[in-house]
């Protein structure tokens, strides 16, 4: 590539404050990017991918500091240079987009204040010819009536469509640089691929140069030329987008692959009929109804997957089987016969055979109490375990989720890694002898690696003890791994149910087909060719 | 704009209803006593004489809701009936005069004290971590800790001994405006150095946890500079709080009101409440009790209505 | 007294304060073990000076017998006597000794404020902890209600309650932690609000557990810590209402000594240039200063270990 250098970091070290110590965040990285060129950073949470990011742009923040290496962009001294000449480089030549464009657009004012305060301010151009020009950049990122929105509010605004204003404000002063913080994270995976689309066409079109961050490998092969990865402040391996995803060097880069390639056999529904029966159920809060009509069966040994998007009512359904939430209209069925709709009018029996397990492990788990707390209560409680047979039962317990009983028993869940968390929720579960998992999205908070262990945790469980799953989630990669069948659901009804082959087989509900095309691909074509099939599909 | 009428409106009424809720509970305290009024106030020198009369003058013998809405009628027309230790004498003759006094006193030390707290909060909350920010919450933190009246006395010895101000707040009638600030300077600046304190303190607070917004990080990002982060980005956000934070140190400067008017002998209904307490006059103390909480219920209304009134969701519905 | 004087006995004061607490920190260091040492050793020197004059008074309110060179209520003395070997401090305006009045008052006022505190505590996070923990109508009548109790000025209610119930010990404690009870509940059930929504919460009702587990057992252990913090700055304002209230001659009432009547009684020395009237309120003074230092350092933590 002959392009011309845009930003040189050389060993950069930055390091945050906890209590009177300073710790390190990036600890001696290297980043160069040429004009014109796209750089995916990637990472799991907490490798340090923002703080290099915002880096880039001579910025830490608050309790952060640059502790050596140089930055330099454009021949410029990021570092050296005083705070004008910085402000003066910010929002003209190097913009920022942010992860929650829901709170990083000023809800006092409308976009179009917002859209035109970076190139007024820096004399870049006039009031009116920024209006102007927001409009033309409001209709290329295909945003609704662009000469309209950017006279509303933020609030007035869709989650989807303020990411696509937030680019067209990063774009105002057409910048050499752009750096992408995790710009669609938030967002679910239809609405994902409008804001991917607009965002490569118009860093494409004007030839800017960009920093992708991501923790979504399939999203920035869409994005990338070259990808970079991080792991705890240290950069693993960088190289173009084509050559890492075909061969990935390091040993960490290709255990992030690791979920894609757990997938399991789908078996037939089980003999003797389902354990849990939604029937026809209705369910909302305060008058509006989230759940319509829903029904679906959870069966003996067997992984039944809930899959949708936020909003669609998935984990609401849980609610309902576990008493939390009472149904409108219909029934919950436990081996044929009704449960109480309210848990606290449920025998403590009934409760034990429906166990749940949460998303995030940390608000899932008391903090102040101890494993042996946290796993023997509902062995105490439901089986009436005493003294040492409790203890006994707590060891075996922790035994079976793969943690040495010894070493944690009496660690309480802040000394625990989020993978050994989840663990512990697991055998929270386990605890009570169910016959019913509802594990609801417990995977999504965990990096890849911790995943794929968890996920053949539940498997090798379901075996042993006869399990039966119900898996809520968004992610199909997970459902491709560990399901039996399928519930897909949209704005709280059931659009689509069978064993899983059939329901990822053609032909689909239309909406299934859109889920399912959605979904990135660890392909850099993915996007384009998708696209292309789109727009031949209109035209 | 109906919505903002619609919200006003329940703010309004819900502000309605605590008053009357609060008006009951200070008209209804008195039944919370085993026995009867009259022969706890009487104690030891109780004869049936004098227990009948209190009895008489007090309602005792009607039914507590036809004392109550008397009661209430005659306060809504300003009329708060006899004094129960001076049965000649009208409370609201007792208030007249005092209640303006006392406004004028905390409309002074307010003016003082807003325009200072909210100036070095925001100060602080910039430089957070100077040693500005140091010095200014050590300062406060200090100021927060000490007794109204150990302040009060700490300025007589110190700017009244030396003759520049009176230690005394007397204020007879029609004296000049020039001649009334000085001689209240002192219980003002008091009053002053006590609420801004604390006033500073929630100012930093919430001017902290407004910049650590995503959209303040944003706007540093786009080049926008200080001042202008200040003041195009944080302070447009910033007046729900603040006005919250007001309302919340108003009712500050009303408890330090009644020491302060006891320390300068300062004709306000803070003395008059304290004289009343000790006679165990209920009548008064009813009266000044409720004109005490319908002001603080006003205030807090007023920077409810405020913040209703900033809320860009509800200028601007979807 | 010039400005540079005062300067200087300003100075004076903060730099030896500042030894004083180098010291003390240092005592306590070495002291202690493990994760109470480290957090000490981190302490700022404000917050050790802070601890310093807690013990300091907790020393002095224990052994008052011991240390006061006179009775409580003895009349010793001329009426205003002045500073002297025999009394430090002179006398009050009955001829008691100001300074043996000065350490009884220690025990008196502010064993009060504790005791008044713990209770306003105890009722307040008991029903605050409830409230959330139930929710409902339970916690929209109690909420609804302590809204209007708290729409009274807390000074003004303590005095319209104090006027019906009459002045003594017992009924200040009570009126006093009714009116704070309020307070505490508003903060227990904001704290316990924020624990009630986490997943090991709903997991405990699932599970079947009663409410009284549900409280003890789960919730008031998160609560635990901004609690403690908030008992510390309750106690401030508690302190400063009694005494407040005792200044204004309707608190404690005499021959007991409490700091707050003390400066009352003795008041008129100040119009002739005496600070010895001050003394007392310097010392609530310097008290409420010294638990706001601490529980400033203990909240500093808090928020630094969140992030």
């Amino acid at each position: 590539m002959a392009r011309a250098e845009l930003l040189r970091m050389r060993d950069i070290r930055i390091e945050g404050r906890a209590g009177d110590a300073w710790l390190p965040i990036i600890d001696g990285v290297d980043m160069t990017l040429h004009r014109g060129e796209v750089l995916g950073l990637i990472g799991e949470s907490g490798a340090g991918k923002s703080t290099l990011g915002l880096a880039a742009m001579g910025h830490v923040r608050d309790g952060c500091r640059i502790a050596g290496g140089a930055i330099s962009f454009d021949g410029i001294d990021l570092r050296a240079a005083p705070d004008a000449t910085r402000r003066r480089l910010r929002g003209r030549r190097i913009a920022y987009v942010a992860q929650s464009a829901a709170a990083s657009f000023n809800p006092a004012h409308r976009l179009i204040d917002q859209y035109c305060e970076a190139p007024v301010r820096h004399g870049v151009m006039t009031r009116a010819e920024a209006e102007a020009d927001a409009v033309d950049l409001y209709a290329r990122m295909q945003l609704p009536e662009p000469d309209r929105i950017g006279w509303r509010f933020p609030h007035q605004v869709s989650g989807g469509q303020l990411q696509r204003a937030m680019t067209a404000m990063a774009m105002a002063c057409r910048p050499d640089l752009i750096i992408f913080d995790e710009p669609t994270t938030a967002l679910d995976v239809t609405t994902q691929i409008e804001v991917l689309a607009a965002i490569r066409g118009i860093v494409a079109q004007f030839g800017t140069a960009a920093i992708y961050i991501t923790h979504d490998l399939a999203v920035v092969a869409q994005m990338a030329d070259r990808i970079k990865v991080l792991l705890r402040g240290r950069e693993v391996e960088e190289a173009p987008t084509r050559a890492m995803l075909a061969a990935p060097r390091a040993e960490y880069t290709r255990s992030l692959w690791a979920v894609r390639t757990l997938e399991r056999a789908a078996r037939p529904p089980s003999e003797g009929g389902a354990v849990v029966s939604v029937r026809d159920v209705s369910a909302g809060y305060g008058g509006v109804d989230v759940l319509r009509g829903v029904s679906f069966d959870i069966h003996p040994r067997r992984t039944v997957a809930v899959v949708g998007e936020s909003g669609s009512g998935k984990s609401t359904a849980a609610r309902v089987i576990t008493g939390l939430l009472a149904p409108r209209t219909g029934r919950v069925l436990f081996d044929g016969r009704p449960l109480a709709p309210d848990h606290r009018k449920r025998t403590r029996d009934d409760l034990r055979q429906v166990q749940m397990i949460y998303q995030s492990a940390d608000t899932a788990l008391n903090p102040k109490h101890t494993l042996r707390e946290i796993i023997g209560r509902p062995a105490q409680m439901y089986l009436g375990l005493r003294g040492r047979a409790l203890t006994e039962r707590v060891r075996a317990l922790l035994a079976l989720i793969e943690l040495e009983p010894d070493a944690h028993i009496d660690r309480r869940p802040s000394e625990l890694s989020g993978g050994q968390k989840q663990r512990v929720g697991i055998a929270r579960a386990l605890a009570a002898e169910p016959r019913v998992i509802l594990c609801d999205e417990v995977t999504s908070a965990l990096d890849q690696i911790v995943q794929e262990g968890i996920l053949r945790l539940l498997d090798r469980l379901q075996g042993e003890f006869d399990l039966a799953y119900m898996f809520i989630t968004h992610d199909l990669a997970t459902v491709r791994a560990i399901a039996d069948s399928v519930v897909v659901m949209q704005h709280g009804a059931v659009v689509e149910a069978g064993p899983r082959d059939a329901v990822f087989a053609p032909p689909h509900a239309p909406y299934t087909a859109r889920l399912l095309a959605s979904v990135p691909e660890m392909d850099p074509d993915w996007l384009g060719r998708l696209l292309d099939r789109r727009d031949a599909g209109q035209g | 704009m109906r919505q903002i009428a619609v919200m006003v409106g329940q703010r309004l009424a819900l502000g309605l209803l605590t008053l009357l809720a609060i008006s009951i509970l200070i008209f209804g305290a008195t039944e919370l006593l085993p026995g009867d009024f009259a022969e706890a106030v009487l104690g030891q020198s109780a004869t049936p004489e004098t227990v009948a009369a209190i009895r008489r003058q007090l309602g005792l013998d009607q039914p507590f809701w036809v004392r109550y809405w008397a009661w209430l009628s005659g306060a809504l027309q300003g009329d708060f009936g006899a004094s129960l230790a001076n049965p000649d004498r009208r409370v609201a003759d007792m208030i007249g005069v005092r209640f303006g006094n006392t406004l004028f006193l905390a409309g002074y030390a307010a003016a003082m004290a807003v325009p200072l707290a909210l100036g070095l909060g925001i100060l602080a909350a910039l430089w957070r971590n100077s040693v500005f920010d140091r010095g200014v919450n050590a300062g406060a933190l200090t100021a927060i800790s000490f007794p109204e009246f150990f302040v009060a006395y700490v300025l007589i010895l110190w700017l009244g001994q030396s003759g520049w101000f009176p230690t005394m707040a007397r204020v007879p009638a029609g004296v000049e405006m020039s001649e009334r600030l000085w001689r209240t300077f002192l219980p003002a600046l008091t009053l002053t150095l006590v609420v801004t304190a604390h006033m500073m303190r929630m100012t930093r607070a919430a001017i902290i946890n407004l910049l650590a917004s995503p959209y303040i990080e944003m706007a540093r990002l786009k080049g926008v500079s200080p001042l202008g982060v200040i003041t195009r980005h944080a302070l447009p956000n910033a007046i729900a709080p603040i006005a919250n934070v007001v309302a919340i140190n108003m009712a500050y400067l009303i408890t330090g009101v009644v020491v302060v008017e006891v320390v300068f002998v300062y004709p306000g209904l803070g003395q008059l409440i304290v004289d009343s307490v000790s006679r165990r006059d209920i009548a008064v103390v009813q009266a000044v009790a409720l004109i005490f909480a319908a002001a603080y219920v006003l205030l807090n209304l007023a920077a409810d209505v405020v913040s209703t009134l900033s809320n860009p969701r509800l200028l601007h519905p979807r | 007294m010039g400005v540079a004087t005062l300067l200087a006995v300003m100075a004076g004061v903060v730099l030896g304060g500042a030894a004083a607490a180098w010291l003390f920190r240092a005592a306590l260091v070495a002291l202690s073990r493990g994760a109470l040492r480290r957090s000490l050793r981190g302490a700022p020197l404000t917050a050790c000076f802070g601890m310093l004059v807690i013990a300091l008074y907790l020393g002095v309110a224990i052994l008052a017998p011991l240390l006061a060179p006179y009775g409580e209520r003895a009349v010793v003395t001329v009426q205003f006597a002045p500073w002297s070997a025999d009394h430090w401090l002179g006398s009050d305006h009955l001829g008691r000794d100001m300074a043996s009045r000065l350490i009884y008052g220690a025990r008196n006022t502010v064993g009060i404020a504790l005791a008044t505190t713990a209770l306003a505590f105890m009722v307040g996070t008991t029903l605050g902890l409830w409230a959330a923990v139930v929710g409902g109508w339970l916690d929209g009548a109690l909420s609804r209600a302590v809204d209007v109790l708290m729409a009274i000025p807390s000074l003004i209610f303590a005095l319209l309650l104090l006027t019906i119930f009459g002045t003594s010990i017992l009924t200040l404690v009570l009126v006093i932690a009714a009116v704070d009870a309020t307070r505490v509940y508003r903060i227990a059930r904001a704290v316990a609000q924020g624990i009630v929504v986490m997943d090991y919460i709903e997991a405990a009702r699932l599970r079947g557990e009663g409410g009284a587990r549900l409280i003890f057992r789960e919730v008031l252990p998160n609560a635990a810590a901004p609690l403690v913090a908030e008992f510390g700055l309750r106690f401030c304002f508690v302190f400063l209402a009694i005494s407040a209230l005792s200044f204004l001659g309707l608190g404690i009432q005499p021959p007991t000594a409490d700091w707050g009547s003390m400066v009352r009684e003795n008041a008129t020395l100040i119009t002739f240039g005496d600070v010895t009237p001050l003394l007392p309120a310097g010392a609530i003074a310097l008290l409420t200063v010294a638990v706001n230092f601490v529980v400033d350092w203990q909240l500093h933590r808090a928020s630094g270990l969140r992030e």
